[in-house]
């Protein structure tokens, strides 16, 4: 596959203070990538700069072979959709869909045709006449949706689309932006802070701080082998214990020594981190033999719904504490309490170690 | 990627659009119109300080000469004195009518609200005539008063009736942002009523309170009118511009006087901007809003004081109404049309108000049209920071300009022989022009606000749709700020109507204006005539609002059915 996007060295500075530093991407042609971080991290900046809506202060852009990196907005092929939906208050819904329609000069038949295609699309099929007040938050921005893909872009991009929607609605329109990404292939970037929405939509994540990129890779890479421990924290619930590295593939920490995975980037002797998610923590079945073997008592037990997420004291140690997250079944099947001594496993394959 | 910072590169620079270069040329033409129209004529007047009669650079001598004329730097003194006392009487005044608009349950609340606005309706010359009814020479109250009317206490009362809606409506609007929250914490914690007032009320009014203060302070200061027909021997700044120019022709004092008169108005101007911006942050907080209950004692007070204030502004415009319909004030009180025969009494008779209304007709469609559209270049234009700071301090010094010395700016700029434009001097077109420049920061003000209030992505949607910028100007801004569109063009025409000050040494014979004319009236003596001249421009401005409010209510309420949810 080519590479429909390439961003080559792109900075934004503001004065002294440098929003975007050096980034550099290829996105594929039909990929779905999400822009993740946290608020001022820089996403949103490199969105506007794809866009040409504010241009960067360094660096080139290339879509589709074609340098645009000095092109006003108005010269690219890209379609927007912005968290405050943005449609024209004054214009019908199908006005607002058939907007950059008209202004091609096609034949009025025709784009009455191609807007009813589109609203039936995002599934608003009888909404036409409406003004947008008279339509909920979702369904704005299904016609902000609609009004976006109406030129049938090269790119489309989302600024943080789902997030002023309320939670269910949010849900749903997630699995519905989806699958009409995927049905019409159109290479998608979106912009969010919410990790749930890039895993459950992504094809790959492009992981940002600090106006730099962390990590860039598909979900459960980004989940599983988080490259940084920024990546590892902002990315689900990660517990994380501070150390020295003893050898290349051992961490002591307090009185504890661990095993983990071949460690060639981090020098022996150097302090640091040693990372396990709740949900890998190891109590059933344990062999005999099973390595990193912790003896802990559950000091705290707070019920989530479908789990338990324990909080556990090494009983050999008082100073390190983690959490590890327990089943209802687990708790019921070893009666697990506040108080109660247990064995519990980190496996080094699901142990990651990053310098502190 | 590390954040270390990477090498300097060439920076980009982003080819323009054409929409880009379109709003640049139009902003490049904007800053144009507003050097001609309001700086240009003002350096004219800046430069004509230094010259002396013969136009010949004398350096400051003018103005040695103007503050070693006692009788010059006393119309000064005078001017503070007479603007510092209005103040003092205004604020306090409409303080307490804004408060009862806002903080009491007042019946017949919109009633008192409408009394309120209508000196704005009036030529600031109507006052003056009621009083002269009421306590001149032959006045009805005349034994009342130890002295005479005229001078500094006719003044005085006269600016008092001008000022107060100005300072009522800026008083309403710091008063009805209060935050209800405030209230019920001050009441949970047991404050009394008075502490209340003194620590949640009055600093929640204070930027309002100065505003009307400098606004009060400057309307008086520069306004022309009053003075001149109430003023007696009592002679102020403005006067004295009137005079050096159109009396002794010494046209260098005259500018001098202006750059006087200028330096007060622009003062209290910037001293008014730097408060607003601090108001800003107070405003975003999130209010509950304040809905006052009923309460008995509170209640009636402020009912006797709005109708005192109310009886007070009608009994004014009451006695020019009257006074217009005398056949001879005070030997013959039976009523009569004869006055508003103005041919008898200045040689353009109606045409003078016809020439009124065409003016106030053109300063509204044509200056609506520049002060939105370049609004909008303005705040759209991408990039052009340069250029778009430079229209936004043209667009804002109006405001800090007294008309008298905008007008005096105009004579010397459009009548210098050798300026291109000097055929448009006498005709309407400049009076057209000059009530523009004069009123253009609150039609800049308006359209900006209105357009800072819509979605700021409207753009970057139309480009990604390649749709032109002018289109979506056309077809989603300028339909969105309609409301704001007609504000402005019912201000800019009322404001034509009954303005005075910028436009005395502008009018031709056959262009002169009903505000002027009555001027001249007066000036020869008929104060009946003046007095009904007044009173067809307040019918005229008034209804002229009257139907803005109700094409406001049932017109727009259909064409901009998208409100609706």
């Amino acid at each position: 596959m080519t590479n429909y996007l390439e961003v080559r060295d792109l900075s934004k500075r503001f004065g002294d203070f440098t929003a975007l530093g050096n980034v550099s991407l290829d996105v594929t042609e039909g990929e779905f990538v999400c822009f993740l971080g946290p608020s001022g991290c820089g996403k949103t900046t490199l969105l506007r700069a794809i866009a040409g809506l504010d241009p960067q202060t360094s660096g080139t852009i290339r879509q589709k072979g074609r340098d645009v990196s000095a092109l006003p907005p108005a010269q690219r092929d890209f379609g927007i959709v912005f968290q405050s939906y943005a449609l024209f208050p004054n214009l019908t819904v199908a006005d607002n869909v058939g907007y950059g329609l008209v202004s091609r000069r096609q034949a009025r038949g025709a784009i009455a045709k191609r807007v009813e295609e589109l609203l039936a699309m995002v599934g608003l099929p009888d909404s036409g006449p409406k003004y947008p007040a008279q339509l909920s938050g979702g369904q704005q921005q299904r016609v902000a949706l609609a009004r976006a893909l109406a030129t049938s872009p090269g790119l489309l991009l989302l600024d943080e689309p789902l997030s002023a929607l309320d939670a269910r609605v949010r849900l749903r329109l997630r699995h519905e932006i989806k699958a009409l990404q995927r049905r019409l292939g159109v290479t998608t970037i979106m912009v969010t802070h919410d990790q749930e929405e890039a895993l459950t939509m992504a094809d790959r994540i492009v992981v940002m701080n600090h106006g730099a990129i962390e990590q860039v890779g598909s979900p459960q890479e980004i989940y599983r082998r988080p490259a940084t421990a920024f990546v590892a924290d902002f990315v689900g619930s990660m517990n994380f214990l501070a150390g020295t590295l003893e050898t290349s593939e051992r961490v002591k920490i307090g009185g504890l020594v661990f095993a983990c995975p071949m460690q060639d980037g981090l020098v022996v002797g150097t302090k640091v981190r040693l990372s396990i998610r709740p949900e890998d923590v190891r109590v059933r079945d344990l062999p005999a033999d099973v390595a990193n073997r912790v003896p802990v008592e559950v000091a705290e037990l707070d019920f989530v719904g479908a789990f338990c997420r324990a909080s556990l004291k090494v009983r050999t140690d008082g100073d390190v504490a983690l959490v590890a997250d327990f089943s209802s079944n687990l708790i019921r099947d070893l009666g697990v309490d506040i108080g109660s001594r247990l064995d519990v496993a980190l496996p080094p394959d699901r142990v990651r170690v990053y310098a502190a | 990627m590390s954040l270390a910072a990477p090498t300097p590169k060439t920076v980009l620079r982003i080819s323009l659009s054409r929409d880009d270069l379109l709003m640049r040329v139009g902003l490049v033409a904007l800053v144009g119109v507003l050097l001609l129209i309001v700086a240009l004529p003002l350096w004219a007047l800046l430069a004509k300080g230094f010259e002396d009669r013969d136009g010949r650079y004398v350096g400051l001598a003018n103005y040695i000469s103007y503050f070693s004329t006692p009788a010059l730097f006393n119309s000064a003194l005078n001017s503070f004195h007479v603007a510092a006392v209005c103040t003092v009487i205004v604020v306090p005044m409409s303080f307490l009518y804004a408060y009862a608009l806002t903080r009491t349950v007042l019946p017949g609340k919109w009633l008192f609200q409408g009394i309120s606005l209508i000196p704005i309706f009036a030529p600031s010359l109507l006052p003056g005539l009621a009083l002269v009814y009421l306590f001149g020479n032959q006045g009805f109250f005349k034994g009342l008063i130890g002295g005479s009317i005229y001078g500094f206490d006719g003044i005085v009362i006269a600016q008092v009736f001008y000022c107060f809606p100005h300072a009522t409506m800026i008083m309403v609007t710091a008063l009805a942002t209060a935050d209800a929250r405030l209230y019920e914490a001050a009441d949970a914690l047991g404050a009394s009523k008075i502490r209340v007032f003194f620590t949640v009320t009055l600093p929640g009014a204070k930027y309002g309170l100065i505003s009307a203060a400098l606004v009060v302070f400057t309307l008086v200061i520069t306004d022309f009118g009053i003075a001149k027909v109430i003023g007696g021997n009592f002679n102020v700044l403005a006067t004295d511009v009137y005079k050096q120019v159109i009396g002794q022709q010494n046209f260098s004092m005259g500018a001098v006087v202006g750059m006087v008169l200028l330096a007060p108005a622009a003062l209290a101007f910037l001293v008014d901007r730097l408060v607003q911006r601090k108001q800003v942050a107070l405003l975003t907080a999130r209010a509950v809003p304040l809905i006052p209950k009923p309460k008995f004692g509170r209640d009636l007070f402020f009912t006797a004081f709005c109708t005192l204030v109310s009886a007070g502004i009608l009994a004014i415009l009451g006695m020019a109404a009257w006074g217009s319909l005398i056949k001879y004030w005070p030997y013959n009180l039976s009523l009569t049309l004869a006055n508003y025969e103005f041919a008898n009494f200045d040689a353009n008779g109606w045409e003078s108000y016809f020439n009124s209304l065409r003016m106030a007709a053109g300063t509204a469609i044509i200056g609506t049209a520049l002060m939105f559209v370049g609004a909008w270049l303005n705040e759209k234009t991408r990039g052009f920071g340069v250029i778009r700071g430079i229209v936004q301090l043209l667009a804002f010094l109006p405001m800090a300009v007294p008309g008298i010395v905008l007008g005096l700016g105009y004579i010397f700029f459009f009548n210098a022989p050798n300026n291109p434009l000097n055929f448009l001097y006498a005709t309407i077109g400049i009076l057209v022009i000059n009530t523009v420049a004069h009123f253009y920061t609150v039609g800049h003000l308006t359209a900006t606000t209105a357009l800072k209030q819509i979605h700021p992505e409207f753009e970057s949607v139309s480009a990604s749709l390649k749709v032109p910028i002018w289109k979506t100007f056309g077809r989603v801004t300028a339909p969105i700020c309609l409301p704001a569109i007609l504000d402005i063009a019912i201000y800019l025409f009322v404001n034509a109507m009954t303005t005075v000050s910028s436009v005395i040494f502008l009018y031709a014979p056959d262009t002169k204006l009903a505000s002027v004319a009555a001027v001249n009236i007066e000036e020869a003596g008929t104060t009946a005539a003046a007095a009904a001249l007044c009173l067809v421009i307040v019918i005229t401005s008034a209804a002229v609002k009257a139907l803005h409010l109700l094409a406001d209510r049932f017109l727009l309420g259909r064409l901009q059915a998208w409100r609706r949810r």
